[in-house]
C-alpha cells in the first residue's frame, strides 16, 4: 500500500480527500441547518454552465465554473429578498438554465471534449496539484470565518430576523457566505461530481446530527464523518475498480445506515433503562 | 418621560396588499401598550415596522435616542411561528444571542454576558434547561427561553408577539408580574389575544386592524372595540371590571 504513494495523483487525492472533509464539513452543516440544500443543489447544477462555457473559451473549466455559481448564488439571494417570486421555482429555473447553457457550449466546442465525465461524475484521482492548493486556500479561508465569526454566524442563521433588529449587517453576511457556499460547492465538483456533491455537503451532516445538536460539533463530527466515507471510497473504488465518485457516495450512504440504526438501538435501550430504574 | 419611537401617517404591508392603513402612533419611555386585534389584523407587521423589519411604503419612523443612559437597544420575542425548532443551538447560545449588541466585532462573549445569561435564566426559572438543544424544550419552556433572549440585553423598549402561547397559567400570571417589574425600567408592547388577563397589567391598549386605535387607558368595552374597527370578543377570566360598561375618557391619536 504504501509504495503507491510515491505517486503524486495519489498523493493528491489524498490531500483533496482531505480538504474536500473540511470544506464540506463546514459549509455542509451551514446548508443543512439554514435549510438550503434545494438552493446549493440549485447552485451546483447551475455551474455547469460555467464548465459549458469554460471548453468553449478555453479556459480552465473550474473558474468559470466558479464564476457561474457564484453569481447564481447572490444572484437567488439578492432576487429572494426583493422580489415576491417564491424562491424554489428561481433555483429550480437557475438549475435547468445553468445545465441547458452547458449543454450548448458542450456541444458547440469544436472536436473533444475532454474530462467531460470528470465533471459531471467526479474523479478524485484526476485532481490536479492546481485544485489541491485552491482547496487548501478555501479551507484556511473557511476555517478562519468560521472560527472567528462563529457566533455571528450561528446567531445569524438560527434568527435572521432577531440578528437584524440588533444592527448586524445580516445581507452582507449572507451575501459572503452564500459565495463561501459557491466556492465549497465548484471546488469539490472534481471530488465527487455535480451529480453528487450535494451528498457530500448533506450525508455527513445528517450522520453528525443524529448525535449532535451543537453547531460546532456537528461541523467537526462532519470532517471526521466525510474523511472516513471519503477514505472508504476511494479504497473501494480502487480495490473493484469502480468510479470513486460514486463510491464515496456509497459508502457514506452505508454509514448514515449504521449510524441511525446505532442510535435507535442505543437510544431505545437508555430508556429501556431509565424505565427498569423508575420501576425498581 | 421621554419618547422612543414616532409612526407617522405609517402604511405599510406586503406585495400588493397594504396591511397598515395610516398609522401614526408613539411610544414613550414608561409604556406598557397591549397591542390588540383580530388575526391577520397587521399586529406583526407593526411590530415589523417598529422594530425596521419592515420598511414603510409611505410615512414616515423616527427613533429618538436616550441621551441619558445611552441605550436604545430593542428586545423582541417573535411570535413562536417564525422559529425554526431543528436548529442546533442550545438554550444558553440562544440567550447570550439577545447581546450580540454589545460584543465587539469578534462576536466573543465576555463573563459579564454569561453572568447575565445566567441571572436571566434565574430569574425566568428555566435554569436547569441551559445546555438542552432547543429541539427538545416544550412550547412553554421555548417562550422562556426566547423571553429570556429578549429582556438579557435590559433594553430600552421590550416588544413582546404573544408572549402567552403555550405557556401554562402558573407561568402567564408570572410573567406579566415580571414585565410589570421590567416596565419601571423599560417601555413595553405586548400583542395577546387574551386582553381580559392582560388589561390589568397593561396601561393602554392599541387596536389594531388595518388601522390603528388608540385608547389611552387599559379598559376597554365591546362597544369600544366594534367602534374601532376591531372585532374581538372579550374573554372574560372571573370578575374583571372592563367588561362593566363604562366609559372611558380616550384620546385617539
Ligand atoms: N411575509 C408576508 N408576506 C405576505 N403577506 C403577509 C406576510 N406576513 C403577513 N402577511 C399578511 O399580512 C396580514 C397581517 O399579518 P400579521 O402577521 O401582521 O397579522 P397579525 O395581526 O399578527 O395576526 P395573528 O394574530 O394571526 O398573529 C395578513 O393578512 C397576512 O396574510
Ligand atoms: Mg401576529
Amino acid at each position: 500500500m504504501l509504495e503507491i504513494l510515491q505517486y503524486s495523483f495519489i498523493t493528491n487525492s489524498l490531500l483533496a480527500a482531505f480538504f474536500a472533509s473540511i470544506t464540506c464539513g463546514i459549509v455542509g452543516t451551514y446548508i443543512v441547518t439554514r435549510r438550503m440544500v434545494f438552493l446549493s443543489g440549485g447552485i451546483t447544477h447551475a455551474s455547469f454552465g460555467g464548465i459549458g462555457m469554460g471548453y468553449f473559451f478555453g479556459l480552465n473549466p473550474i473558474f468559470s465554473a466558479a464564476v457561474f455559481a457564484i453569481l447564481s448564488a447572490l444572484g437567488v439571494e439578492f432576487l429572494s429578498k426583493r422580489t415576491e417570486i417564491r424562491e424554489d421555482s428561481v433555483i429550480g429555473i437557475l438549475w435547468s438554465f445553468g445545465m441547458a447553457i452547458g449543454i450548448i457550449f458542450i456541444f458547440i466546442t469544436p472536436g473533444y471534449v475532454p474530462n467531460l465525465m470528470t465533471y459531471l461524475f467526479g474523479s478524485i484521482l484526476t485532481v490536479s496539484g492546481l485544485d489541491v492548493w485552491l482547496m487548501l486556500a478555501l479551507s484556511v479561508i473557511l476555517i478562519l470565518f468560521f472560527t472567528f465569526f462563529y457566533r455571528l454566524i450561528l446567531f445569524v442563521a438560527y434568527d435572521q430576523n432577531y440578528a437584524r433588529t440588533h444592527k448586524i449587517a445580516v445581507d452582507l453576511l449572507n451575501y459572503i457566505l452564500i459565495s463561501l457556499v459557491a466556492l465549497t460547492i465548484v471546488l469539490n465538483i472534481k471530488v465527487v461530481g455535480i451529480i453528487l456533491v450535494i451528498s457530500l455537503l448533506t450525508i455527513p451532516q445528517s450522520i453528525a446530527n443524529l448525535f449532535s445538536k451543537n453547531f460546532r460539533n456537528i461541523i467537526l463530527l462532519s470532517i471526521v464523518i466525510s474523511l472516513v466515507g471519503v477514505l472508504t471510497g476511494l479504497i473501494f473504488s480502487y480495490k473493484i475498480n469502480i468510479p470513486s465518485g460514486a463510491a464515496i457516495i456509497f459508502s457514506l450512504v452505508i454509514f448514515f445506515g449504521l449510524a441511525k440504526a446505532t442510535q435507535m438501538i442505543l437510544s431505545r435501550s437508555i430508556l429501556k433503562t431509565k424505565i427498569q430504574k423508575i420501576l425498581e | 418621560m421621554s419618547k422612543i419611537v414616532e409612526l407617522k401617517s405609517v402604511f405599510a404591508g406586503y406585495n400588493n396588499d397594504v396591511i397598515l392603513n395610516d398609522v401614526s402612533f408613539e411610544i414613550y419611555d414608561d409604556d406598557f401598550i397591549g397591542i390588540i386585534g383580530p388575526n391577520g389584523g397587521g399586529k406583526t407587521t407593526l411590530l415589523n415596522v417598529i422594530l425596521g423589519l419592515i420598511k414603510p411604503i409611505k410615512g414616515s419612523i423616527e427613533f429618538f435616542g436616550d441621551t441619558e443612559n445611552k441605550n436604545n437597544k430593542i428586545g423582541y420575542l417573535p411570535q413562536i411561528n417564525q422559529i425554526d425548532k431543528k436548529f442546533p443551538i442550545s438554550v444558553c447560545d440562544v440567550v447570550l444571542s439577545g447581546l450580540i449588541y454589545s460584543s465587539g466585532i469578534f462576536y466573543k462573549h465576555s463573563k459579564e454576558d454569561r453572568i447575565k445569561v445566567r441571572e436571566t435564566l434565574e430569574k425566568l426559572g428555566i435554569c436547569d434547561l441551559q445546555n438542552k438543544p432547543i429541539g427538545e424544550l416544550s412550547g412553554g419552556q421555548m417562550q422562556k427561553v426566547l423571553l429570556a433572549r429578549a429582556i438579557v440585553s435590559s433594553p430600552r423598549l421590550l416588544i413582546l408577539d404573544e408572549p402567552n402561547t403555550f405557556v401554562d397559567n402558573k407561568f402567564e400570571g408570572e410573567l406579566y408580574e415580571i414585565l410589570v417589574h421590567l416596565n419601571k425600567e423599560m417601555a413595553i408592547i405586548i400583542v395577546s389575544h387574551d386582553i381580559g388577563t392582560i388589561s390589568t397589567y397593561i396601561k393602554t391598549i392599541a387596536c389594531v386592524n388595518r388601522g390603528l386605535h388608540y385608547h389611552k387607558s387599559n379598559k376597554i368595552s365591546e362597544q369600544q372595540l366594534a367602534s374601532y374597527n376591531c372585532p374581538i370578543k372579550l374573554i372574560t377570566h372571573g370578575e374583571v371590571p372592563h367588561t362593566v360598561l363604562k366609559t372611558h375618557n380616550h384620546i385617539l391619536s
